[in-house]
């Protein structure tokens, strides 16, 4: 299914770069800010990954040929764009751990009927602690479990072997649920 | 384990803030331009989604979150929408009855779509409720009878269903065919709410009976056609095909055009 949605956006792309572009951003821009909130661990900084992202590719769209924007693999490209994004940021600037505030919103969310498993103040908690894995093992946990793709897409998308992007998950997973048991508490 | 992995799929349905995407799209140097609305609506199948602008209804959409609503609008018709606490109060009555049978004068929005898929919605928008009409029989009737599949594949994505009723559209073999808002249990459903018995149809269609003749008035109709309804048994005659049909003197329905003309 989100095959198709991302070959209809690429095909809308192809016919008019602006309109398509405008698709693509309401498609994405809530996986991609949970993304960056996942990696970072902090809305502020999510806020411009994301953002960055969509600057970055709508630049690089600009010069793609037709042939070029209709073969894209568009989740995978724009997850490995903010990956690059978040990776650069960074090496810049170690990224600080902000101290946890509880009022503030995690995202504006209105979340439907079957969402309300973890409060806001829980779900920013859970991406604080997600944030403090190590990179390697943090992609390969977000990109699997936060963004639901394929070990074989994730395999690809960080040019790591299938195996060892199991053995990151696998790390990361125990890892988190050793530092998560205070979670129940908040949500 | 497990509950952890839950929460980190909750952790993946984070929304970005309010109007980050507008933010984007002004950074990008890209003009807003916000249309299209859409509401809730109760109506007889249940509560749908309504999407509207000032050309008329422009999607349709049964469960679902708000969320996925507005992700799919963007997909499909390829610009945002807003969300209103009500629709139009004259919207919303008019919509509940056109799903209840009671009112067909909407105005849909189809600018956004290929000639072709609007001239699929057009046709399909004219299927009376309580009757059927074939994949071909829609391509016929636009003028491009190989387009069978194109066909299908235009209704697949029709962005208003149930107002657009894609789910008359069926397989001339008397199977009901596919139904992207749900699949062929909700196309079923959708057909025996409006009073069709798809168990018939595939019972004709498996005896190769396509039509269906009156020995009164020698017309020869669809099985669902309003005609072929009042005529009764003994009157009623089942027919193969059109040669069959015509060779037995009967002639075609002006109204439900059962074969090319």
């Amino acid at each position: 299914m989100a095959a198709e949605r991302d070959e209809e956006l690429t095909r809308a792309l192809a016919l008019d770069s602006i309109r398509g572009f405008e698709a693509i951003v309401y498609a994405y821009q809530h996986r991609l800010y949970a993304f960056a909130l996942s990696m970072s661990g902090e809305p502020m900084d999510a806020e411009e990954i994301a953002q960055d992202t969509f600057m970055r590719a709508y630049t690089a769209l600009s010069r793609y040929p037709g042939d070029r924007i209709l073969a894209l693999k568009l989740n995978a490209w724009l997850h490995q764009i903010a990956l690059n994004v978040f990776r650069n940021r960074a090496r810049k600037r170690k990224l600080r751990l902000v101290p946890l505030d509880p009022d503030a919103p995690v995202a504006d969310s209105a979340p439907g009927p079957e969402r309300q498993a973890l409060s806001r103040a829980a779900l920013r908690e859970l991406a604080n602690l997600v944030s403090g894995l190590p990179e390697h093992q943090r992609a390969a946990v977000v990109l699997r479990c936060v963004q639901g793709m394929t070990y074989a897409e994730v395999a690809d998308l960080l040019g790591q072997p299938e195996g060892t992007i199991k053995a990151s998950v696998h790390r990361g997973l125990q890892t988190l649920k050793r530092r998560a048991g205070w979670l129940s508490e908040v949500s | 384990m497990e509950l952890l992995e839950t929460d980190l799929r909750d952790l993946g349905q984070v929304r970005a803030p309010e109007g980050f995407a507008e933010r984007v799209l002004a950074a990008a140097g890209i003009a807003l331009r916000v249309s299209d609305s859409f509401a809730e609506v109760e109506t007889s199948i249940g509560v749908v989604y309504v999407a509207w602008n000032g050309e008329g209804i422009s999607a349709v959409r049964r469960g679902g979150t708000v969320r996925e609503f507005e992700r799919w609008f963007a997909t499909r018709l390829g610009r945002p929408v807003r969300r209103e606490a009500a629709a139009p109060e004259r919207l919303a009555r008019q919509v509940a009855a056109a799903i209840a049978g009671l009112d067909r004068r909407l105005r849909f929005d189809l600018s956004r779509l290929g000639a072709f898929e609007q001239d699929v919605l057009r046709k399909t928008a004219e299927i009376p409720r309580g009757e059927v009409r074939s994949y071909a029989w829609v391509a016929r009737e636009i003028g491009r009878p190989r387009a069978v599949r194109a066909v299908g594949n235009a209704l697949g994505n029709n962005p208003i269903p149930y107002l657009i009723p894609c789910h008359r559209v069926v397989r001339s073999d008397g199977a009901l065919g596919q139904y992207s808002a749900g699949g062929p249990q909700a196309k079923r459903a959708m057909l025996q709410h409006e009073g069709v018995d798809p168990g018939w149809l595939e019972i004709l269609a498996g005896n190769g009976a396509r039509f269906v003749g009156s020995r009164t008035t020698q017309v020869f109709c669809l099985p669902t056609c309003a005609h072929a309804r009042r005529i009764k048994a003994p009157n009623r005659v089942y027919l193969r095909n059109e040669h069959e049909a015509r060779g037995a003197g009967f002639r075609p329905c002006a109204r439900c055009r059962p074969v090319a003309s």
